[in-house]
């Protein structure tokens, strides 16, 4: 394990590299991340063996994904915003054939207006189309998440892809202080990746074929099973992680910050829960009985694991970045589902669109409405 | 918690953002916590930018903008009369503006101590270009004593391993700073 000051997005090319993938299809124009320039230097280098495709879109880039990891081998890609928007078609065609491609998404808003900067309308917009998606909150626990993704995704019960989803700018260009693993150590953590069903020409098979509706609905069901059989792997991908490398992010689902005897807390995902770390120790040393949740795996949802974490709270406050138009914060309607029938009071912020700081103020704010029983609202 | 925010101004191409990476890895070679990063505008040659770094002796957690400085480096003296270089300077906070002119001259203009220092000159003396933003650091050092002039000759070495020579110049560039501003 080396530590250097290294940029996010460096920092998972390097962690991507030490998960040797043998083809890395990519767009690489914007909006596109230092992800997949960083990892064109290493392959040239010679540092890896793997082949880069250089699509004509992200529709393409992704199909291209989809097609080598069915040849029976181990993929990468990164995209963000439109581009991840333009993958949408093929998305779901890479979770159905069951292909455990990985892909880093650098979260990013969705025009227009036009904007480059970070929110997580890009991913959370695609969420329902059977990739597993963790949030990062910083660069170590991007190289750190990642590595694992791999585990999860490629394990027999899964056969899933994976998107770890890290905040535009606000991670992806920062720099920063992080451990990144040696090749030997992740090679005992990541095992070579064994397809179930290789394309092969010299052994036809065919893979994705029409299914009637005597059968599609079939498929789906084991598709969501799958995915909900993704929790148990996600916590032994962390716990197994935690004992190799000795980090771990709460039980891999969620993480909890300070929640021992809280009554209030924030949930959220991503880089701003860092900065509300910072919130809630000045208010904790102000004797304010304040917590937060970081939720790590959107899908799977981790809904027993949140109705534990918020026993005991009498206020939750959801702060969303990104907002269904026309609605609600999208994890405010999923934590209201989880938490039908509770007691606890739960409120609404949409934050940090299209790049707008969440700061301390913004966080505080939320705590003190949460103490004064006050609804949620837009901070701007 | 010993927490410093840097906020350094620049124009587009002169090289803020690395200057903001070179600091953040010096400082860990001081064994300290950084982050480095830049304002995300969009770039444009010759147009103000901003680039920040946070130096702990614990793990960084705040991933908010930097809104009230400790030190602020201004590395074209221009900027200063068309950007408010000392906005949500603390208190104690300390601004050093290169440029040939004496502090006094911009006197009630920024809010908050000014130190001025003529890093073209050594620049162009040295390296023969007037590349400020990584010897800019060899006065951040002597000024704020946030840092080691040693780790910023690391971190010069390891931004330059591909231009060891030029890495050199810049080393003797920022050290040169440095005793100007000790005044050795």
């Amino acid at each position: 394990m080396t530590e250097m000051v290294v940029e996010a997005s460096k920092a998972i090319a390097l962690a991507a590299k030490l998960c040797r993938p043998k083809v890395i299809p990519m767009y690489p124009i914007t909006p596109q991340t230092h992800i997949v320039e960083n990892l064109a230097e290493i392959i040239n280098n010679g540092e890896l063996d793997a082949e880069i495709i250089h699509a004509e879109s992200e529709h393409s880039a992704c199909s291209a994904l989809l097609g080598a990891q069915a040849s029976g081998i181990r993929t990468f890609s990164a995209t963000a915003s439109q581009g991840l928007a333009l993958m949408f078609e093929v998305l779901p065609i890479v979770a159905g054939n069951r292909m455990p491609c990985v892909m880093a998404v650098a979260n990013r808003a969705l025009s227009a207006p036009i904007n480059i900067w970070n929110d997580h309308s890009d991913a959370v917009s695609v969420r329902d189309q059977g990739w597993i998606q963790i949030y990062v909150e910083s660069t170590q626990e991007a190289i750190d998440t990642l590595i694992q993704l791999y585990r999860v995704c490629e394990s027999k019960e899964v056969m899933l892809p994976g998107m770890l989803c890290i905040d535009g700018f606000t991670l992806s260009h920062v720099y920063e202080r992080a451990f990144v693993p040696d090749q030997s150590e992740v090679d005992e953590f990541l095992p070579e990746y064994k397809p179930l069903n290789i394309l092969d020409p010299a052994n036809p098979i065919t893979m994705g074929p029409i299914a009637f509706p005597n059968s599609y609905m079939e498929f789906k069901k084991m598709q969501h099973e799958a995915m909900l059989l993704a929790k148990k792997e996600i916590e032994k991908a962390n716990q197994e992680f935690g004992k190799k490398f000795g980090r771990k992010y709460g039980n891999g689902l969620i993480e909890t910050y300070r929640m021992e005897d809280a009554k209030y807390a924030i949930i959220g995902m991503g880089t701003l829960i860092g900065t509300a770390r910072t919130v809630v120790d000045k208010l904790r040393e102000k004797k304010k009985k304040v917590g937060l949740i970081k939720l790590r795996s959107l899908r799977p949802f981790p809904d027993e694991k949140l109705r534990k974490a918020i026993e005991g709270l009498k206020g939750l406050a959801v702060i969303d970045r990104h907002i269904s138009v026309g609605y609600e914060g999208p994890l405010y309607t999923d934590l209201r589902s989880a938490f039908y029938g509770s007691k606890l009071t739960l409120s609404n912020y949409i934050a940090g669109l299209g790049g707008r700081d969440i700061t301390a103020a913004h966080i505080e704010k939320v705590f003190i409405d949460l103490m004064n029983g006050k609804s949620g609202g837009w901070l701007l | 918690m010993v927490l410093k925010e840097v906020r350094i101004h620049g124009r587009g191409g002169q090289g803020a953002v690395t200057s903001s990476q070179v600091l953040a890895v010096a400082a860990f070679y001081d064994g300290k916590y950084c982050q480095a990063f830049p304002s995300f505008g969009v770039e444009r040659r010759g147009a103000p930018v901003e680039a920040f770094t946070r130096i702990s002796d614990k793990p960084i957690l705040a991933r908010n903008h930097v809104y009230a400085p400790d030190f602020v480096l201004v590395l074209d003296p221009t900027l200063a009369d068309c950007v408010d270089v000392g906005k949500g300077l603390k208190k104690d906070g300390i601004v050093i503006i290169n440029t040939n002119k004496s502090a006094k001259d911009f006197e009630g203009k920024i809010g908050g101590k000014v130190v001025t220092v003529d890093m073209t000159k050594v620049a162009m003396d040295i390296i023969g270009k007037p590349f400020v933003n990584i010897i800019a650091l060899g006065a951040f050092a002597a000024i704020t004593k946030e840092i080691k002039l040693e780790s910023v000759f690391k971190a010069i070495d390891q931004e330059f391993s591909h231009k060891k020579e030029v890495g050199e110049l810049n080393k003797k560039a920022a050290e040169e700073l440095y005793k100007k501003v000790k005044g050795v």
